[in-house]
């Protein structure tokens, strides 16, 4: 897949369809590709959080680890986006990720990620807005999955 | 020392001077003889003297000489010779005074060399001796580069002077007086006048020569201030560069060159006065001569043959005169240097040189209690740090000292770790003040470690086990053991009152260590235990990872790293990771290396100052061109340009992404960025050769997963492995042994160690490759017995001039490093890790007291804490307020009892 393959996929991931693409196309080039096994974990539940993760093909498990037994909250396939709150906040990885099936993914590393909006209030407001829809749509939905993130 | 330099180059050379001196007037024989002989050859053979009649012969080398009292007569006939035999007979005796005289001469300035050499040696050594007894007050107020320019650069015309300090006087004085009394033996009167001319003139220089001597010295103080005032320069460099003041140091430095030059013109001016005055008055003698002697024979009271007598015999009284003087010139010279530097090196306290006798065994361990005896210590203003304070330290101890206001426990533990001598009280190791031990009791039984201890240059192994080096293991002094050439140096070393040791001899005392069980292993237990403890251990192994090693210096170890590659690489390929390292392959591209360096397949040495993209550039284009790459390159280099300029051109320059473009900057951009609008303006535009070559630099760095712009087809891929061949097959010369090859079963020196062991490029792909690897290949170092070679490795880098090649934290690390390797009785830490953070602190805290605790030696700690919440790992705790100790007690009883404690604490 190239770069301008994972522009197109970028831009179907809600929080960058507004994005310009040439800043996406900064945003995917600063990434770095990565490739999973099936049952290799991306991030582990209370992890220092640094990066976060569009995932281009595959499949990832999410699970959170509460009261002594894993507990598998949701999935996230092509075009989603997982970890991104610490994109926003500082915090640790509220779920586990594990490759399902082999998982290629773009890591979206959070100082890398800072520095590309750091002259882009554009991103910023777009990601705002997504976060603050999300949010409003879990209110109403409460399996979505966004929702484990927030909290 | 002694005051005098005259006086410490009689003492110390009395026996060589007289020898010298006997010599030189042994020597005189065969000079005078030359002198004399030119006029025979020249009367007779050459003239015909006593060669009247033809055939007529004359005895050669007869001589008779009657010995006084006992009347007996020795005598020579001698050889009849003819003219012409007496001709080359005394020519033959010509070319042999000759010679004589040469040797002579050879060997009178050889040995007044050694001579000077040596004192100079001594007065040397002498200093620097002095230096290592100054008390730590003295020490505070010197600079370094003033002290070194008086060592090194000051004290040399002492040995240009030496071997004429007695020879030349004595000489000169004789030939001077014997020329005065010739003139005395023609005449009274003129001689006298003569003698009364030569009194003035010795009258009057000396005084003239003052104002000399007088800026003779303030010259050395100026050179040496400037001396030391470019040292301060090269250290605090940095302060100057970020306080822009540059220019501030210019001015100073031009203000005390431009005194310096004031000071050395006035000295010309007065040379040159004293000079003049000096031939003016040797002159006048003459003048006399004629004027006064020339009267009196106009008048008839003189003979005229005797007034050309003296003027002849006056001659030869000027020349050793002068010379004389140019004597006595010198010796005030470096009598004024001598006391300059006498001055410096007599301070008013100077250690016991007793103190500091070496010592090569272990003294005794000292059971009794550290203390200190109502203790006051003054800080350079005189201000005092802390008052009477009475402390015991008893063996096993663990004692934490904290300040809640001043620096009082700083202070004793400076007093402890004798930095610093107390004002009043006395600090006592058991019965005995602590001043009044040997250093051989007190640098060893008490470890004292701050954060400014000192590095030397060396490598990190040299100045870990710096404490450990109290004397030669092996006892010196058996001559009969030692090589020549080392007799040579210890007989050199006594006459010059050296000290006698070799530096090179082994000096790490394995009995000293603080793991001392006796085996074999206990230096090497010491240093790893040590270097845990401080946490420096994977640093170490950071540095032997990067360092480079000749595979021809150690061929074992190299042997051991090719094998450990391959077991790498099975270890990896059993886990099923093997995926994450593409190895080098001579037949396959690696997708995971840089275009260039795929074509390279070579390690290439990096050397300072030596740009290698300068170097080998021009030939990777030649090779691309041969290979038809050139063209297929620069196509690929117009798509990569387009994306770059795409995705860079609107950032601001100063933008941090612009970082993670290893091989382009921000000027790149922008040029690409022309050059891309050029070309879709005219499209026909014909490119330079240089533009040519910008675009396919762009290919040459490109790395297909990390770019991903999927420029780089299967079709170059495969022509840039074909071209390996070519590029290597006509490599230059100047280039052949800076590149070296991949190869599998070899170990590569122009590539660092962890290259070798790794032999590929990590995947990019793969975000925790670096920590599988890691893990695995700790592991197989270990099993495979390398661990301890790559310590050594990382051991064996350089610090740098005082440890600078170093961070601030491992210089600390290492400087507490340094202190447990030594197995002391007393262990004083005073802040040794600042710049640390807390949790580090605390595991390094815990570390050390758990590995001394481990020893069978039961030592005390006692720790100056900056995180005085760190206190509750010990024993027990003093309190300092304002210089006084205010709670003294265990963690727990303080805890509840004291409220400063709390409140230091909370």
């Amino acid at each position: 897949m190239l770069l301008n393959d994972e522009v197109q996929l970028l831009r179907k991931v809600p929080y960058f369809c507004r994005v310009d693409p040439c800043k996406l196309k900064l945003l995917a080039f600063t990434s770095d590709r990565v490739c999973y096994e099936p049952g290799q974990e991306l991030f582990a539940q209370g992890e220092n959080a640094d990066a976060a993760y569009v995932i281009l093909s595959g499949i990832a498990e999410l699970i959170t680890h509460s009261s002594g037994e894993d507990v598998k909250v949701g999935e996230a396939s092509c075009n989603s986006i997982i970890g991104e709150m610490c994109l926003i906040s500082s915090c640790s990885q509220a779920v586990t990720a594990r490759a399902k099936t082999e998982v290629e993914a773009l890591r979206i590393a959070k100082d890398t990620f800072f520095k590309v909006i750091a002259d882009n209030p554009r991103i910023n407001m777009e990601i705002s807005r997504t976060l603050a829809e999300n949010l409003r749509g879990s209110r109403f939905d409460g399996a979505d999955r966004v929702n484990h993130h927030a909290r | 020392m002694e005051k005098n330099l005259l006086r410490y180059i009689w003492n110390h050379t009395r026996r060589h001077q007289i020898f010298i001196l006997g010599i030189v007037l042994l020597s005189m024989v065969p000079y005078f003889m030359a002198f004399d002989l030119p006029k025979q050859i020249i009367n007779g053979p050459i003239q015909g003297g006593g060669f009247e009649s033809p055939g007529a012969t004359k005895a050669f080398l007869d001589f008779s000489y009657q010995i006084p009292f006992v009347d007996w007569e020795i005598s020579f006939g001698g050889f009849d010779l003819s003219r012409l035999e007496m001709l080359l007979a005394l020519s033959a005796v010509f070319l042999l005074l000759v010679i004589i005289n040469g040797l002579f001469k050879f060997y009178i300035n050889n040995f007044k060399g050694k001579l000077g050499e040596r004192l100079l040696r001594r007065i040397r050594y002498e200093l620097v001796d002095r230096l290592l007894r100054f008390p730590p007050t003295t020490m505070r107020q010197v600079r370094a580069a003033e002290i070194s320019s008086m060592v090194k650069d000051e004290v040399e015309p002492f040995g240009g002077f030496t071997g004429d300090a007695f020879v030349q006087p004595a000489l000169l004085g004789g030939q001077a007086a014997a020329a005065l009394f010739f003139i005395i033996l023609q005449n009274l009167w003129l001689g006298l006048i003569a003698a009364l001319m030569v009194a003035i003139q010795i009258g009057i220089i000396p005084k003239m020569r003052r104002r000399l001597i007088d800026l003779g010295r303030q010259r050395q103080i100026t050179a040496r201030h400037l001396a030391g005032k470019v040292g301060e320069i090269v250290e605090g460099i940095d302060t100057i560069h970020t306080y822009d003041t540059t220019n501030y140091e210019r001015a100073d430095i031009s203000h005390r060159l431009g005194q310096i030059y004031r000071i050395r013109y006035d000295l010309y001016y007065w040379k040159f006065l004293v000079k003049f005055v000096n031939n003016f008055l040797s002159q006048l003698t003459p003048f006399l001569f004629y004027s006064i002697g020339g009267y009196f024979a106009l008048r008839g009271t003189l003979d005229v043959g005797q007034l050309v007598a003296v003027i002849n015999a006056y001659k030869d009284l000027p020349g050793p005169l002068k010379e004389l003087i140019d004597w006595d010139q010198a010796r005030q010279d470096v009598q004024v240097k001598y006391e300059q530097v006498r001055e410096q090196f007599e301070p008013s306290q100077l250690l016991d040189p007793g103190l500091q006798t070496l010592a090569y065994t272990m003294p005794d361990h000292v059971p009794s209690p550290l203390a200190t005896l109502a203790v006051t210590v003054s800080d350079g203003s005189g201000a005092h740090v802390t008052e009477n304070v009475s402390l015991k330290i008893e063996a096993g101890e663990a004692v934490a000292m904290i300040d809640n206001a001043g620096t009082g426990a700083e202070a004793i533990a400076e007093a402890f770790g004798r930095v610093v001598w107390p004002t009043s009280g006395r600090v006592m190791l058991g019965e005995v003040d602590l001043l009044e031990l040997p250093e051989a009791v007190t640098g060893r039984q008490i470890t004292y470690a701050s954060s400014d201890s000192y590095f030397f240059h060396g490598t990190l192994k040299d100045n870990l086990l710096y404490g450990l080096k109290h004397a030669p293991v092996v006892v010196e002094g058996d001559r009969a053991g030692a090589t020549t050439a080392r007799r040579w140096e210890i007989d050199e070393a006594e006459q010059a009152g050296n000290s006698i040791h070799n530096p090179e001899a082994d000096w790490i005392d394995v009995r000293s260590t603080s793991v001392s069980t006796g085996g074999p292993d206990d230096l090497a237990r010491s240093i790893t235990g040590a270097l845990d403890a401080v946490q420096l251990t994977s640093e170490v192994m950071e540095l032997a990872l990067h360092s480079f090693i000749d595979p021809k210096e150690h061929p074992v170890l190299s042997e051991k790293v090719v094998q450990l590659r391959f077991a790498l690489r099975e270890e990896l390929e059993k886990a099923g990771i093997g995926g994450i390292v593409a190895q080098f392959d001579f037949s396959a591209y690696n997708k995971e290396a840089t275009v260039r360096e795929n074509l390279l397949f070579a390690a290439s040495r990096q050397t300072n100052g030596f740009d290698a993209e300068l170097a080998e550039g021009e030939y990777v284009f030649e090779v691309l061109k041969t290979a038809n790459l050139f063209e297929l390159l620069y196509g690929m280099g117009l798509t990569i340009a387009e994306n770059v300029v795409e995705i860079f051109a609107g950032l601001p320059p100063d933008h941090p992404l612009f970082q993670q473009l290893e091989h382009i900057t921000v000027e790149d951009i922008a040029y690409y960025q022309q050059f891309m609008q050029k070309r879709r303006r005219k499209p026909g535009l014909i490119v330079s050769e240089t533009e040519r070559k910008a675009i396919v630099k762009l290919s040459l760095y490109y790395i297909e997963p990390r770019y991903r712009f999927g420029v780089l087809s299967r079709e170059i891929m495969d022509q840039i492995v074909a071209a390996r061949d070519l590029f290597y097959a006509n490599l230059p010369m100047k280039l052949r042994d800076r590149i070296e090859r991949y190869d599998p079963h070899r170990y590569m020196g122009a590539a660092t160690l962890r290259e070798n062991i790794l032999f590929g490029k990590l995947t990019h792909r793969s975000p925790d490759a670096p920590a599988k690897i890691r893990k695995i290949a700790a592991r197989l170092t270990r099993e495979m017995g390398l661990y301890d070679s790559f310590i050594d490795l990382g051991l064996s880098y350089d610090v740098g001039a005082s440890g600078r090649r170093l961070t601030p934290v491992q210089r600390h690390k290492l400087s507490l490093a340094r202190a447990l390797i030594r197995r002391s009785s007393y262990y004083i830490f005073n802040k040794p890790l600042p710049g640390l953070d807390r949790r580090a602190q605390e595991e390094i805290v815990k570390n050390v007291l758990q590995f001394l605790q481990d020893q069978d030696n039961n030592p005390s700690v006692v720790w100056v804490l900056s995180n005085t919440s760190l206190s509750r790992m010990f024993h027990r705790v003093i309190v300092f307020d304002r210089g006084s100790v205010v709670e003294d007690g265990s963690y727990e009883t303080l805890d509840v009892n004291s409220d400063i404690f709390r409140t230091l604490v909370a």
